[in-house]
């Protein structure tokens, strides 16, 4: 109750700051030195390629990784330790990941300060909740129906894309939306990685450098004058806004699954 | 004590039956047995006797019929206890038609009491021995699950149809020697017809007990392969 | 040594037969060196108390045994002589002309029409799906019921309904033999005895082996009935035999209920 309570009065204060600074034009403009003239514009859009990226890789990869664990791996201890390892991997902290980023993706591979190593660390933090989300979400599927659908000489791979795939996609869904919806939030991986707090332009390719919108809030704060505090508000509230959105796809996906079963 | 089993409670009822079927065939026996000593003392009184027990013997043949159909539709009995439920039937039905011939035997003796004696025919003490013997062998072989002496009461039975026809030829030569001797010879002949009958009931148990315990059916001349070997070895 | 009494397979090579059989699960031995026929066209039921091995019997007649890791089996398995197990024998192909029908009845959560059509579909026929639907559906006696409502869940049907959509939907791959585990035994009475007509009927057509608990059902449909016991064939042959007259002395006990 008590942190209900506290939630309440930080939203309400947040949204009392912000309210008077949200308007299109704070939407449609670049930072700037002046509170006047900033916007989140490249902020805004760097977090939509950047979460669109992140789920394109994590997602088929995810999911992909999901299937093999369940359906197709046999039952030896290699398979159990890499599940084990997955299961730890899931609570390392994203600072970490944020290191293994700049270490493999900016300097091994030479991709650079850009919205592809942001996304490609992003996607290996998330990576292993989808991964366990969507296990979840297969095993939930009755052994009855692959029993079934075997029984009629099925292939191993139709009775996983006819049967168990169809019945498992709203869990695997839900599970994806709220690891992307985690991303979303993260800042200190993308730190390491080198996204910028003061960008003037929206990327134009994935190897543009890029900002997010946590990046833009916590630069704001950092200021010293006291309209950047109105600005981070009225950033927080647009990042809430994408949260809470995601969230309830998430919630409307699950409550179809649940009535599906 | 109730059953804390339906299968219990089944088999307490099949030893119901059965104990229905051994009280009927002791009265039969008994009906049977007095009937013939009715016929070779010429006692008069035996035929009130007997039929007080035939009524008891109907009574019971009833509630066997009851019990049996209940248990059938009941508790679809299977292999043993199928083949048990159903002989008991065929064996109750049998026993009650011997009952039956008993009481005809006895009316017969009462009449051939009042009429004038025949000269003494020793083939019907012959005749009432045997087919007493064989009905109360026949149900020691069914409490006893017996084949071997089952088999063996079948081949008795040539010897009783031999002296009905034997009988036959004496009696219908006396009553063509003195037309008084008419009356008593047709009772005599009528007593020879019963006992005759109530050996081939005998016989009949005696196939049931096969049909109970190897679930063959040896009636009506059906091959088997048991006997023929007994006889075969025999000749 | 189990007593196998007469079987007259009328010079063909059965359809089905075991031969010294051996089902193994890690440690433990589910079933044990079972031999039996199954002639075709007729209908041969397992009986036996719980864990006799029965299911797992007859569950390696279509290879669904190889979907459990620990499963090893020994001996032979025949389909029309060939070996079941032989190394060039593909699985899936087995399970098409050898269809299963399952305790619970397990519709795919698709329309009646799409459970039907599964198993025409992955198997890459493009001819006239309606029609193999329609057909599969009458069989199964249950065209009357749905032809008005195709598109509708499986899910809505009643217990018995989704049952006889499993057979039709197995018999739309048209096997050749049908393996039936307790296939009435989630259903009411009703239910049952319509799924009995049904195998009576189908019984011109394909050769159908039955798993159940029940004798009396097994005495009913089956022609010829195998008692398993701990994993052993105990005795197999005639129905009205084994029932009236058994020759092993447990089987005459299972029949009777004086155990198990």
């Amino acid at each position: 109750m008590v942190g209900v309570v506290a939630l309440a009065v930080l939203l309400g204060d947040v949204v009392m700051d912000g309210a008077g600074a949200l308007d299109r034009r704070f939407l449609d403009s670049f930072a700037s030195r002046f509170p006047e003239r900033a916007g989140i514009k490249a902020a805004l859009w760097g977090s939509v390629w950047m979460l669109s990226l992140t789920a394109l890789v994590s997602f088929p990869l995810g999911v992909g990784a999901a299937i093999y664990l369940e359906e197709y791996a046999p039952r030896s201890w290699v398979t159990r330790a890499i599940q084990t390892n997955i299961a730890n991997l899931a609570g390392v902290p994203s600072i970490v990941y944020g290191i293994l980023g700049l270490a493999l993706f900016v300097r091994t591979l030479g991709l650079g300060r850009s919205l592809l190593s942001g996304a490609l660390t992003l996607s290996l933090l998330i990576l292993p909740v989808i991964i366990l989300a969507s296990q979840e979400a297969i095993r939930a599927v009755p052994s009855s129906i692959r029993q079934a659908a075997y029984g009629l000489g099925a292939t191993r791979w139709q009775v996983v894309r006819m049967q168990v795939l169809p019945v498992a996609l709203p869990g695997i869904l839900t599970g994806t939306i709220l690891a992307l919806s985690r991303a979303v939030g993260e800042t200190a991986p993308l730190i390491m990685i080198g996204a910028v707090g003061f960008l003037a332009f929206t990327p134009g390719s994935v190897m543009d450098p890029f900002t997010v919108l946590p990046l833009q809030i916590y630069s704001w704060i950092s200021r010293p004058q006291e309209e950047f505090r109105a600005l981070a508000a009225a950033g927080i509230i647009v990042l809430l806004a994408i949260l809470l959105g995601m969230n309830a796809v998430a919630i409307v996906l699950r409550n179809r699954y649940q009535r599906q079963s | 004590m109730t059953p804390d089993t339906p299968r219990r409670h089944f088999h307490d009822e099949l030893d119901r039956l059965q104990d229905s079927l051994l009280e009927m065939a002791g009265i039969a026996e008994r009906i049977v047995a007095l009937a013939a000593e009715g016929v070779l003392t010429r006692d008069r009184t035996v035929s009130r006797k007997v039929i007080a027990e035939d009524d008891r013997v109907d009574e019971l043949e009833v509630s066997i019929d009851e019990l049996a159909v209940e248990l059938l539709a009941l508790q679809q009995p299977m292999a043993r206890d199928l083949r048990l439920i159903i002989a008991t039937l065929k064996v109750s039905n049998d026993l009650e038609r011997a009952g039956d011939h008993g009481v005809n035997m006895a009316r017969a003796a009462k009449r051939l009491a009042k009429l004038p004696p025949l000269p003494d025919l020793p083939e019907v003490a012959e005749m009432a021995d045997m087919a007493r013997g064989m009905l109360s062998d026949a149900m020691a072989c069914f409490v006893a699950r017996d084949t071997t002496r089952a088999r063996e009461i079948c081949l008795r039975d040539d010897r009783v149809d031999n002296l009905r026809e034997s009988l036959f030829r004496i009696l219908v030569t006396h009553m063509l020697e003195d037309p008084r001797r008419i009356s008593p010879a047709l009772e005599l002949l009528l007593i020879t017809q019963n006992l005759e009958r109530i050996a081939d009931l005998a016989t009949n148990i005696a196939e049931d007990v096969v049909f109970l315990v190897e679930g063959r059916t040896i009636k009506h001349n059906v091959q088997d392969s048991d006997s023929e070997d007994e006889v075969a070895g025999e000749a | 040594m189990a007593t196998t009494h007469g079987i007259d397979t009328g010079g063909r090579a059965p359809a089905l037969e075991a031969r010294g059989l051996t089902v193994h699960y890690g440690q433990k031995r589910a079933v044990h060196d079972v031999s039996l026929v199954v002639p075709t066209n007729q209908v041969v039921a397992l009986i036996g108390p719980s864990g006799c091995g029965k299911s797992t019997l007859l569950r390696c007649f279509n290879r669904m045994n190889d979907l459990i890791p620990s499963a090893r089996i020994t001996g032979e398995a025949l389909f029309r002589g060939q070996d079941l197990y032989d190394d060039a024998v593909d699985p899936v192909e087995v399970r098409r002309r050898i269809g299963m029908v399952f305790q619970k009845p397990n519709p795919f959560p698709k329309s009646i029409y799409d459970n039907t059509a599964f198993g025409p579909r992955i198997q890459g026929v493009d001819g006239d799906l309606d029609s193999i639907v329609e057909r599969a559906l009458r069989s199964a006696a249950l065209w009357d019921e749905v032809s008005d409502r195709l598109r509708d869940s499986a899910l809505t049907l009643s217990g018995g309904q989704q049952q006889r959509l499993c057979i039709a939907r197995t018999l739309a791959v048209q096997p050749e033999i049908l393996l039936m585990d307790e296939p009435a035994s989630a259903l009411d009475p009703i239910a049952t005895q319509r799924i009995e007509e049904l195998i009576y009927r189908l019984k011109r057509d394909y050769t159908i082996v039955i798993v159940t608990h029940n004798m009396q059902q097994a005495a009913r449909v089956s022609d010829y009935t195998a008692f398993l016991y701990m994993g052993e064939l105990v005795e197999y042959g005639p129905t009205d035999t084994l029932f009236t007259n058994p020759a092993e002395e447990r089987t005459e006990a299972y029949v009777t209920g004086r155990f198990g």
